[in-house]
Parts: structure tokens; sequence; C-alpha cells
């Protein structure tokens, strides 16, 4: 295949992605997006064997499929509360990748640039490796705390800044040395401290992030794996990858970025860490009032009795695997001809639209669930609302105690509707740390227990 | 401590001041309970139940009193002097009495009790704050008696309150007035629209509209610029204008309606007279007046306090003992209202009493303490009136909003993108200048599309960018045909792990999206 038809093969697949992006503009036309997405990847690579001279075709079969089966099996099996893992492990595979590729090109192409342009590749090689390290690194980091292995708390190094911007000004520094070294041999060195620093600095930097910046740990974690795409793509003078790269890279910028604003958190407050541990004790203005507790057989009551209900779930309905329970509460609640939505914070549960994808699991029609902005309005008209597992996505110290940690963070308004029910496990405070006033309110209940427990004891009063 | 209820002896009290149910949870918080025997029965709870739930009956009021250090009953201790045992004579020094005791009328039984050295809590004198509603007998009594004057209303009122198309004809709605949106009114309300009246309500506080209306009534409006509240969230005495425009529209009402009832009570003073004896003929015959507020005189000049009388063909209902109507209802709740000041009382349940009078709640409900009379008061800091924010119950809202960056911020932003691109346009060369055109316009490409996107797909979104940034793949099988076998062995690997990514990126956003279903 000689490189025009490649390159057309090329255009076509980046097309293809793209529609691919946009087809996930609504649930009707996201199937077939996902289809072009492997229409593209596939005429991608057909191109790309066909164009290139492996030392076995067999061997390249072999191993794609030995890493597409071992991807389909994990693909089949994840449960979707688990989505989040599975995401930052992927991540973690395209970082992986990068650095291994960047080191192939590295020793690949020694001899096949010269002054300018030797310079430039020098730094996209240096540059894949660095975004490759870290991503993978961190998307492991990730990995560990969304699966439970690592604690979720913030990892609180005493001067870690400073070990950061240390870790900053070596990789600068090697950079240099590995631009000037004469050799492939001499330029392995700082490469190979490089790849270790960038290693360190991608864990420490996770560590230091407590659980429920989640959502934007992944959404940028999913931006870098996008970047050290692209910057592979430049190191290999490939459009494609290129493209690629730059489409993945700013859809992550652009989760991050809704993830904050829906924090009202600067994205560098977030990433350098540590949110949660210190507002505990300060500030936090006394509140009047006490937390009135009701049984499920009254929440039943409610319930059967309102007109119309709003459920708010949060991460502590994915971790009590209440999905389905509540699913079916719905069912029995519509048919009785409550008029039950849904309300979705942005950043509830552990990624972007993780909660979406639970309730659709649990087979909730998905008109019936909308985004915050959409439903804030209609909540005092609502008689019931149910949170979930929920607290700081429903705390109004966010609007009305202006030196709250979480001052001007967006939160559905649940205090304003009649009755807001609460199923909580104990009195805890939420991860930011402030105390909930919401709990405190006048037509507040609290129903105690594990969230799927206590569902289903509202199932059987119903 | 050592608790003792008395049976009530006023006459047509059926209530007791503990349900089983309360002794139960009283016992909890590591008081023991005695009770005088029979003292539920006119309730409905028998002394065996009481028994189950852990109390010890005792047989006179003498005996239980004797051995008692908390003593706990409804109505004000009698003072034996009509018929019955005189219950001030029975307590003595260093027992604490709670009950109801109407502290502002009653000052000679204070300085009684004062003398001996009893420590009295009024349930009827619990500040009106958020914090102390758990514990208002008032309110859970007003509650009461606002639903039974609906039940005594449909008794005496000949029609179906819900409106009906039969077979044999159309009825209308009965047609309910109620004056005074306080708990009782409230409760009326509720009751009477659960039952299918049309409901409208009238009160002097503006404020309580939202209530009225959440109730399921309709709010009259008195085209007058006066504002009905007073201190502690209750009405105050209104001008002469205001009365006059007031009667005129309840005359206007009282033509149209088939049921009225009034509860308009201002604390400390005589049942403003509302519904005069003319504009209460002016209703047709058939029709209810029910009185709450019969006992401080009545609003209503036909009302007969605990009786109920016919006027031309209209009935009149002055019953005080409403609440007593519904002794098992009332009692429970008094009950409840009694373990709420308990569990206060004794924070760390061990059954001991501790009289914090630095506490504003216990503080107002303590009106004799040891040998002094401790009534009225210091007056209340806080209203609980909804419309007058207050510290307590509704903080001052400042919205803050979120942060937005300014246009400045954009323009600075732009300028130093433009710069580094320039920059960068300087020092590379032009083979990498093609990359990053492509690199730059795939950025805003990107950018679009991915705002499109709802965010309820916005985990799928993740996970199909992760099956096409495994397109890494390209760089690994263009290593592929490398001459050395290290380039070889690290592509391999790079191979093998984006194949996973391509394969299960995909794979698994097809399954998230094949969830995803409209209901038909």
């Amino acid at each position: 295949m000689d490189y025009g038809m490649i390159s057309a093969a090329y255009i076509a697949a980046s097309i293809l992605f793209i529609l691919s992006l946009g087809g996930l503009s609504n649930q009707e036309s996201a199937r077939r997006g996902n289809l072009f997405g492997i229409a593209g990847m596939t005429l991608a690579i057909v191109a790309t064997i066909a164009g290139s001279t492996p030392i076995s075709l067999a061997l390249v079969l072999m191993v794609m499929a030995t890493g597409g089966a071992a991807g389909s099996v994990l693909a089949s099996r994840v449960e979707m509360t688990a989505m989040p893992q599975l995401v930052a492990i992927l991540h973690s595979f395209v970082g992986l990748a990068a650095v291994l590729v960047g080191f192939g090109s590295y020793l690949e192409a020694g001899t096949q640039f010269s002054g300018a342009e030797k310079v430039v590749h020098q730094i996209e090689i240096y540059l894949g490796v660095l975004i490759g390290a870290l991503t993978f690194s961190g998307s492991i980091a990730a990995f560990g705390k969304l699966q439970g292995i690592l604690s979720s708390k913030p990892l609180m190094i005493p001067g870690r800044h400073i070990i950061n911007i240390l870790i900053g000004l070596a990789c600068i520094w090697f950079g240099v040395e590995f631009v000037n070294a004469g050799s492939v041999s001499d330029g392995m060195t700082p490469l190979l401290i490089m790849t270790g620093l960038a290693l360190i600095f991608g864990l420490h930097m996770v560590l230091a992030i407590g659980g429920a910046d989640m959502p934007v740990v992944i959404s940028m974690l999913n931006s870098y794996s996008g970047w050290a795409a692209a910057a592979t793509g430049f190191m290999l003078a490939n459009d494609l990858l290129i493209v690629t790269g730059a489409l993945v890279g700013s859809s992550g910028a652009i989760l991050s970025f809704i993830m904050c604003r829906a924090m009202n958190r600067r994205f560098i407050s977030v990433i350098l860490g540590g949110f949660g541990t210190s507002a505990s004790s300060s500030s936090a203005p006394t509140i009047e009032g006490e937390a009135v507790p009701i049984s499920s057989s009254e929440t039943a009551q409610l319930l059967s009795s309102a007109k119309s209900a709003v459920i708010v779930p949060g991460y502590g309905m994915a971790v009590a695997h209440a999905q389905q329970a509540v699913s079916e509460l719905v069912n029995k609640l519509r048919d009785s001809d409550v008029e039950v939505r849904f309300a979705i914070h942005p950043v509830a549960g552990r990624m972007p639209g993780h909660m979406n994808v639970l309730l659709a699991e649990a087979r909730v029609s998905y008109d019936i669930v909308l985004e915050m902005d959409e439903i804030n309005d209609d909540l005092p008209e609502t008689d019931v609302v149910l949170v979930i597992g929920a607290n700081d996505i429903v705390n109004p110290a966010a609007q009305e105690v202006p030196d709250s940690p979480i001052a001007g963070m967006p939160v559905l308004e649940v205090w304003k509707s009649k009755t807001c029910i609460v199923l909580k496990r104990s009195m805890a405070t939420g991860y930011a740390g402030v105390d909930n006033p919401l709990f405190y309110r006048e037509n507040t209940r609290m129903l105690f227990g594990d969230a799927k427990d206590s569902i289903n004891a509202v199932l059987t009063e119903l | 401590m050592i608790i003792g209820i008395l049976k009530e002896q006023s006459d047509g009290e059926k209530r007791v001041a503990l349900a089983p149910t309360s002794v139960h949870a009283a016992c909890e918080l590591g008081f023991k309970v005695q009770i005088e025997r029979n003292a539920g029965v006119h309730a409905g709870f028998s002394n065996e139940d009481y028994i189950d739930c852990g109390a010890s009956i005792v047989n006179t009021a003498e005996e239980l009193v004797n051995s008692s250090e908390i003593v706990i009953k409804i109505r004000a201790p009698h003072d034996g002097r009509i018929t019955g045992t005189d219950e001030q004579n029975l307590l003595k020094s260093g027992q604490t009495l709670i009950s109801l005791i109407a502290p502002g009328q009653n000052s000679d039984l204070l300085s009684t009790l004062a003398n001996k050295g009893v420590t009295v809590l009024a349930m009827d004198a619990v500040p009106r704050i958020s914090r102390a509603q758990k514990l208002d007998t008032l309110s859970s009594m007003a509650n009461v008696a606002g639903y039974r004057a609906v039940v005594e209303a449909a008794n005496h009122f000949g029609r179906f309150f819900t409106g009906q198309v039969t077979a044999a004809g159309k009825v209308p709605p009965a047609k309910v007035l109620v004056i005074g949106a306080g708990v009782a009114g409230l409760a009326a309300i509720g009751a009477a629209s659960a039952m299918g009246a049309q409901v409208r309500a009238f009160d002097t506080r503006p404020e309580v509209k939202e209530q009225v209306e959440s109730m399921g009534a309709e709010f009259l409006m008195l085209e007058f610029s006066e504002e009905g509240s007073g201190e502690g969230g209750y009405a105050k005495t209104m001008s002469e204008e205001f009365i006059a425009a007031e009667m005129t529209l309840f005359a206007e009402q009282a033509r149209e309606v088939d049921i009225i009832i009034t509860t308009a009570l201002i604390p400390g003073k005589p049942a403003p007279k509302l519904i005069l004896a003319d504009t209460a003929r002016l209703m047709k015959t058939g029709s209810v007046i029910v009185d709450l507020a019969a006992e401080q005189g009545g609003n209503c000049e036909l009302t007969r306090p605990n009786e109920i009388v016919t006027d031309e063909g209209l009935t009149i209902i002055g019953l005080t003992d409403l609440p007593s109507r519904m002794a098992a209802q009332s009692s429970t709740l008094f009950g409840n209202n009694v373990v709420h000041l308990l569990s206060d009382l004794s924070p760390n349940k061990d059954g001991k009493l501790n009289i914090d009078m630095d506490d504003e709640v216990i503080r107002g409900m303590t009106v004799v303490n040891g040998h002094d009379v401790t009534w009225p008061p210091p007056a209340p800091r806080l209203s609980a009136v909804p419309a007058v924010p207050t510290p307590e119950s509704s903080p001052p809202v400042t919205p803050v909003l979120a942060k937005k960056s300014s246009a400045f911020g954009t323009l600075v932003s732009l300028v130093i993108v433009v710069a580094a691109i320039l920059g960068v346009g300087a020092v590379a060369p032009t083979s990498f200048m093609g990359h990053f055109t492509v690199f730059v316009l795939a950025i805003f490409v990107g950018w679009q599309v991915i705002w499109n996107v709802t965010p309820a797909l916005h985990t799928p979104l993740m996970s199909v960018t992760n099956a096409i940034s495994g397109i890494i793949v390209i760089g690994a099988l263009v290593q592929m045909g490398s001459s050395s076998a290290t380039v070889i062995a690290l592509s391999m690997v790079a191979l093998f792990v984006a194949s996973i990514n391509i394969f299960g990126g995909f794979w698994v956003t097809q399954r998230m999206l094949r969830m995803f279903r409209k209901e038909q």
C-alpha cells in the first residue's frame, strides 16, 4: 500500500473518530457513534499493517488477539459500579504504551535526523515518555484508590509541594542533558532517570488527592492519555495519532473543567490535593436543631401519598449496590401514579456520568434521569425528595455560609422540597468534612442504615 | 428517679399523661415509672398494657405521690375543693411536677407550690422556638383539636363533604371556612380538604399564606395593609378599621360557606368576637360553626362554652374538650412531648433530672424552681415567625455565586496562546509546523464536539476515548518492522496493552450504551 492510500485511510479514520464522539451528543445516536469508532480503528489498523513491514504478521495478529481477548473479558465482566476502576486501568495502558513506543522510537531513530529536526524529535520523545509515565503511574494510583487497595484519604507528605517542584526542575535539567547527548547510549541514562521521576510524580500527585475529587482525577488522566498519544504522534510524525490524541486530550480537559465547575474549585487546587483535611475544624457554624429519624414504613407512606418524588443518588448508592432496589422502587411508585424523577449532580459518584450508567444498568428509563440544572427549579413543588448516599452535593451551606469550604459550589436545592428524606449510614460528614445543615432542617427526615436494606424495607412496606 | 403518673380527676378528662409507649421510652432513659391504677382506662390503655411496658401499678394517688420523685399529669394539680383528692396538698418539697399549669392565670397555684418547694415544669409554657417544638403540647393538642373540630362538624352537618356525581343526582362539595391558621387551623384545613371539602382560610398574618395553600386551602386576603404578627408567632390585636373590613369579609363568606371553624386566639386575652350573631344567622340552614376558642369566651357571639347549641337551624359547637374526645391520640402525643422533655433533662440517660436554667427552653418552662416562682421568664430573644428572618431558623441568605472568569481573563489567555503558537513557529522546523497545525485544529474540533456530549453519557465518553486512544497501537505496529530485537520486544508489549484498550474500551462502551433505554 502506498503512502497516499495510507494517508487517505488515516483521514477517513480521523473523521470516523470525530463522528464517534459527536454521536454521544444523545442516547439515540450514541450506539451508532461507537460503531463509527470501531470502524475507524479497524481501518487505521488494517492500513498500517498493510503499509508497514512487520517481521511477522502472524506474531502481530497473535499479540493483538491475546490483548484483545484480555480486554474483551475485562469489559464483559466488569460491574458498572467498578467502571471508574476500569477506566483508570485503561488510561494506564495508554500511558505504558506511550512510554514503550517512546523508548522504541528513540532506539530506532537515533540516526534519522539532524540539526533542528533532531532537537525537535528528541524533545518530542522526551515529552511523550514523560507524559506517558505520568499517566501510567497516576492511573495505577487512581485504580488502587478506586478499587480500595489504597486509602482514599489524601496522602499528605510534609513538604510535598517542594518535592513536586524539585521533581519538575530535575525533569527539565535531565531534558537538557538528553537533548545534548551525543549518542543513543549517552541519552539513555537521563531518559531512564526522568522516566523514574515521572512515575514517582504521577503516583504522588494522585495519592495526594482525596476520594471525592476522583471525577476530576479520572478526567484529568483521560486528558493526559490523549496528550501522550498526541506526543507519540509527533515523535512518529503520524497525523492520525496527533488528531486522535488531541481529540481525547481536549475531551478529558473539558470533563475536568466541568467537574471543577461543578465543585466551584480551581483545577490547580484540585491537583495540589489535600482538600477536606483542614476544613472540618474551622469555620463550622453551630447548627441549631435536631436530626429527626424516620422509619421505613413512614417513608413508604410518605412516598405513596406523594404526587411527585425526586431521587438524588450519590456515591453511597454505588457503594451499597442499591441501584437495582431503587429501580424497583421507582417502578412501583410509577405504577401507583407517583411522578418519579432522578436528579444527577455532575460530580455525583467517582467519575463523570457514573450515576447515569448505574441507573441505566438498573433499567431506569433515561428520560426521567435529569441534570441538576434541569430539575433544580422543580424541587420546590416536589412532595418528597429521597437523597441516597449523597451529602455535599445537597448541602445548603454552599449557598448560605459564605466561609464554608464548599461555598459557591452549585448544589441540588433539595431543602426547598416539601419533605426531604436522607438515607445515610450515620451522621458523619461528607467528603468535604463540612457538617450538613440539611439534616437539621424542619422538613428533613433521616432514614438511617445501609441504603440497599433501607430501600428494600421501604419496598416491602409499599 | 421514680416517675409517678396520676389519674386525671377533672370531669370528662379522658386523657392520661403518658401512653404505654412513652412509658417504655421513659424506662429506656433510666427512669422508673409507676402509674395510678386505671389511669389510662378512659384513653383505652389497660393496666396490663402499662405493666407490659415496664410500669408498676399503684392503687391510690396518695401512695403514688408519696413514693415518686417526679409527678406527671395533664391538668394542673387539683385543690380538692369541690370533689376528689387534694393533689396540691399531696405534693411535697423536693418533688418535681410536670403538667399543664397555665401560669399566667394561676398565680395562686404557683405560690402554693413554691411555698411547698415543688419544682414545676409547665408543659404549656414552652418557648415558641423551633428547637422546642418537640416539647410543645399546645401544638400537639391544637393539632388534635383541629382535626376533631372537623369530625364534630361533619357529625352535625347533614351532607357529604366531598362533591359527587351519582346516578341519583349531583352533590356539591361542602364549603368550609377556617379562621385562624395556627396549628389547630392548619390541622382543620388538612382534615377538611382530605374529606373532600372546598376549604378557604383567613388569618391576620399574611406570612401563613404559603402554609395554608400547602394544606390545600385557598387563602383569603384582606385588601388592607396591617401586619397581624405579634410576639412569639401568635397574632396580635388589630386596629378598628381592620376589624371592620374583616367583619365585612366574614359576612360575605357566611352567605357562601356551610361550615365555619374558628380558631382565633390572642395569648392572655379573651377571644376576639369575629362572628357576630347577625353574621352567623346569614348562614344557610343546616350550617355548622365549630368554635375552638370557646374556652376563652368564643369567637362567635352565639357560642356557649362546653355546649352544642342550635339557633335557627344553625348548629354552634362550643366544646372545649376536643383533645380529650380523642384521648388515645392526645395521650400518645402528650406523652411523646413529655418524653422529649425528659430526654432533654436527662442527657446522659441515667434517669436523673438536670434542670439547666441557662437553657432557654428549660428556663421558659420552669415556672417554680425550688422555693422561687420563676414566672414569667425573661422575654424571649427569638421569634419563630417565618416572615421575619431569625438567626435560629433561617440564617441570612447571601447566595454565593460561582466565580466566573472575566472577559479580560479570557482575552489574556487568548493572547498567551497566540504568542505561544507564534513562538513555536519561530523556532520549529517546517516539518514540525505541518503536524502542529493538525494538532491545534484537532484540539479545536474536539473542543466543539465534546461540549455537545450530554452529561448523562460522560462515562461512555470516557470509555470510548479510552478505546480510541488505543490508536497508539499504530506506533507499536510501525516499530514491529524494526531490525532491533529490543525495539521489537518493547513494541510487542505496547501492542499488547494497546489492544486491551481498543477491545476493552469499545466493548464496554457498547455494553453501557445498550443499557440506556427509554420507556415506550
